[in-house]
């Protein structure tokens, strides 16, 4: 039942004995019949399919919706460390959004040669439209979604920031519904903080947000590229709970100055859109000509202050894996204190003797595209076989500055549900923070991924992962 | 309320009822075949032309043929009308206006969808078809019933209302459109073994028969089950019901919202023409020419209510 010798198991620790925070879990789960708990996650998966969380997965038009496996097993974690790492979580967001509002004026951290300026200059996602504009209330990121990892009993990892369009909240907001619907008596027998209110916190921080042109209250949307978008789920769900419009670009328009809706009583301004698409598509007059997605002239609305658009444009900067690896300098300069979280050590491959020290130790290495996300084009050199080490190493000598390495963490293990009964599966953490002008707010918990291949380190749902319900427990 | 959400849940309605419509007419067509003496396939003929596909159906097929309609018109992924098209067509909708429906109804159709796609994964024997075609039926019951018992009286209400009952009384002009000739007494044997089938089958097609016996205390005739499914505001698929749910609805919608539209002059004309009229007079006129006047009518309304609520840009 524990994890192998050389990952920390969150629940069991290496003489076989339940961690703290496991320990009220374990009680209960002793007292459990496996069988009786497999029929649950059954119940748990068609509980799932009925409510239609399905995502659908890129070039898989076959199985276009598919769900996201779910281990009944949750996953916990102490007030106390929960404590220490929202310090740091908040430090990091206060940072990227002020290197944003840096980046989009005067450039200090650039003249201060903190952050090399060919980085920035030659790099898609820094839009030039956005250089002078100030969002309402200098907020960039409205949304976060800091990915977190853990490799010992106080080693936590930054592993990724994703300052963009952080998708999986709906899960973590499912997951605990599943849990309490499944398991009420492990909820008063265990104090686990609430999640649940996250909808709301979300309606609130989009709402003091208001652009200039609003007047009186507040009319907040999510723009959705459609139905077929593999996060569809996600934008009705959120919709639905803030109790706002789903909106897709067709229902649009630019109508005296601001960005209308088509009703069925005609076109009504909307004051904060909450954006799930890219800024590419966004406005086919600005960006991307081909796209449908968007809306024809919103970027000159925006930065006339005639809408807020969450998050703003140009704050995948911020998210880039090539400035990620920047991020401790990046925090020190604008907080003026050492980073809280730590970074995963990180190997540039436009630098030359980064690159021939990742070329040189590619079977024990993890290589990601520094754009990419979802777990695509990336390789995990343990777990690759000979040839695919082979072919992405000709994809890296071809164009080295499109690549970062990094170590191959030895993630942290937590135990799921097994035919067998419990055994470890690697997992991460995607906690959600919402920044408004004077407030930012964690959600204790997060989204917890996790590997359900034995020894596998993707937790990626496009590629085979599952979730698990995260508690944070009340001190 | 957005104008794409309220064609959507317009759709997504008028999808669900046309699915359990086309269950309802296999039914009648099924149980209508079973009763002919000499097993020819005719009655099909007419149950293809009521659900207006004859001719895509030809086209596929080329002769109507038992087997091959009752397939067609359930699981045929081709015609946009089979139960299993429609059914999908409605979740897609119901995907679209998420938001605008409760947990519950998404998950009604969604099941309904889940179920059905199951039942109708192969073709169905006919052994087997009473009850698949009783399930299909049962699923429609469960949206209706969430949807009554759970969503708010607004304008989403009204928009699935409309959708629903506009697909109803096209529904029930259709039948009887087909159907005509059968209920003219001039060609008709009244009495005659072959015509109460055909009756029964009409009847039966709007879930009508026992209803129509409880009212007539048994004794058919044709005018008597025109005027039943036209006039008869009890019926809960006749057309002057239908039309009066259109009314009522898109009169909330006016006092909601505020609004006249052209939409509210057409139902008004549509149901006057029901209010004023009687079965004698429509005998009189063209029982034929009535029914496409209707048809022809509730097309407009339909087009004019998608304009008038922007359902599109």
């Amino acid at each position: 039942m524990t994890g192998t010798p050389s990952f920390f198991d969150e629940m069991f620790a290496g003489d076989g004995t339940v961690r703290s925070p496991y320990q009220s879990y374990d009680a209960w789960f002793t007292d459990e019949d496996i069988k009786e708990l497999r029929k649950k996650s059954i119940e748990a998966e068609r509980f799932f399919r009925r409510t239609g969380i399905t995502f659908n997965v890129y070039g898989q038009a076959e199985a276009d919706e598919r769900l996201i496996p779910f281990d009944i097993v949750p996953r916990i974690i102490s007030g106390r460390e929960w404590a220490k790492l929202t310090k740091g979580i908040e430090q990091r967001v206060r940072a990227l959004n002020a290197f944003l509002y840096d980046l989009y004026h005067r450039q200090e951290i650039l003249r201060a040669g903190r952050v090399p300026t060919e980085l920035i200059a030659r790099n898609e996602a820094f839009l030039p439209k956005m250089i002078g504009v100030a969002p309402p209330g200098n907020v960039y990121t409205h949304i976060v979604g800091i990915d977190l990892v853990r490799t010992g009993e106080d080693d936590f990892f930054v592993l990724e920031d994703n300052a963009r369009t952080p998708s999986g909240v709906s899960y973590m907001l499912e997951n605990r519904e599943t849990m309490l619907q499944m398991f009420p008596e492990l909820f008063s027998r265990i104090k686990v903080q609430e999640v649940q209110d996250y909808p709301r916190a979300l309606r609130r921080s989009l709402g003091a947000c208001a652009p200039p042109a609003c007047d009186g209250s507040v009319t907040v949307a999510v723009l959705t590229p459609g139905i077929h978008n593999s996060a569809y789920f996600e934008h009705a769900f959120l919709a639905d709970q803030m109790g706002v419009e789903l909106v897709e670009g067709s229902d649009l328009r630019v109508v005296n100055g601001r960005i209308a809706m088509r009703t069925t009583q005609g076109y009504r301004p909307i004051d904060v859109i909450y954006r799930r698409v890219d800024d590419a598509f966004l406005d086919p007059m600005n960006f991307n000509p081909e796209s449908l997605l968007g809306v024809p002239g919103i970027m000159d609305v925006y930065r006339a202050g005639g809408i807020t658009i969450a998050n703003a444009p140009g704050t995948g900067i911020a998210d880039d894996k090539a400035i990620y690896s920047y991020m401790p300098d990046i925090v020190e300069f604008y907080t003026g204190e050492k980073a809280i979280l730590k970074n995963v050590p990180t190997w540039r491959c436009s630098d030359e003797d980064s690159l021939r020290y990742v070329l040189d130790n590619l079977e024990d290495l993890v290589v990601k595209e520094v754009h990419g996300s979802g777990g695509y084009g990336m390789l995990v050199g343990p777990a690759a076989s000979k040839k695919e080490i082979a072919e992405f190493r000709a994809k890296l000598e071809a164009r080295p500055g499109n690549y970062i390495a990094q170590p191959t963490l030895a993630l942290s293990t937590v135990p799921i549900l097994t035919k067998a009964g419990l055994a470890p599966r690697h997992v991460d953490l995607r906690p959600f923070v919402l920044v408004s002008p004077n407030d930012i707010k964690i959600t204790p918990g997060g989204l917890s991924r996790v590997a359900l291949k034995k020894g596998s380190l993707v937790v990626n749902s496009s590629q085979g992962g599952g979730t698990k319900d995260t508690w944070v427990l009340e001190e | 309320m957005l104008g794409r959400v309220a064609g959507g849940l317009f759709w997504m309605f008028r999808y669900l009822e046309r699915s359990e419509n086309t269950a309802r007419l296999v039914d009648a067509g099924f149980r209508m075949a079973l009763t002919r003496p000499d097993g020819t396939d005719d009655e099909w003929g007419s149950v293809l032309q009521t659900a207006s596909s004859m001719s895509a159906y030809l086209d596929r097929h080329g002769e109507v043929e038992q087997a091959k309609v009752i397939d067609y018109l359930l699981r045929e992924p081709t015609n946009p009308s089979s139960v299993m098209s429609s059914i999908a067509a409605a979740r897609m909708n119901a995907r679209a206006v998420r938001t605008a429906i409760t947990r519950e109804v998404w998950e009604a159709v969604n099941d309904t969808y889940m179920i059905v796609k199951q039942a109708l994964a192969r073709p169905i024997a006919p052994r087997d078809l009473p009850e698949v075609l009783g399930m299909i039926r049962q699923q429609s019951a469960l949206v209706r019933g969430a949807l009554h018992g759970t969503m708010l009286r607004n304008d989403v209400f009204d928009f699935a209302r409309i959708g629903t009952f506009l697909e109803r009384a096209d529904n029930t002009a259709r039948i009887l459109d087909v159907k005509y000739y059968v209920l003219l007494p001039s060609i008709s044997q009244i009495g005659s073994s072959l015509d109460n089938v055909q009756w029964e089958t009409i009847l039966r097609s709007v879930a009508g028969q026992r209803a129509y016996r409880w009212i007539t205390q048994g004794e058919s005739s044709p005018m008597t089950i025109a005027d039943f499914l036209i006039f008869d505001g009890r019926m809960p698929r006749s057309l002057k019901f239908s039309v009066g749910k259109i009314a009522t609805n898109l009169g909330y919608l006016e006092a909601e919202y505020g609004t006249r539209h052209d939409s509210h002059e057409i139902i008004d004309r549509i149901e006057t023409r029901l209010d004023n009229g009687n079965i004698d007079a429509v005998f009189d006129e063209g029982l034929h020419e009535f029914i496409l006047e209707m048809l022809e009518g509730l097309a407009r309304l339909g087009a004019q209510i998608a304009r008038d609520y922007r359902f599109e840009d």
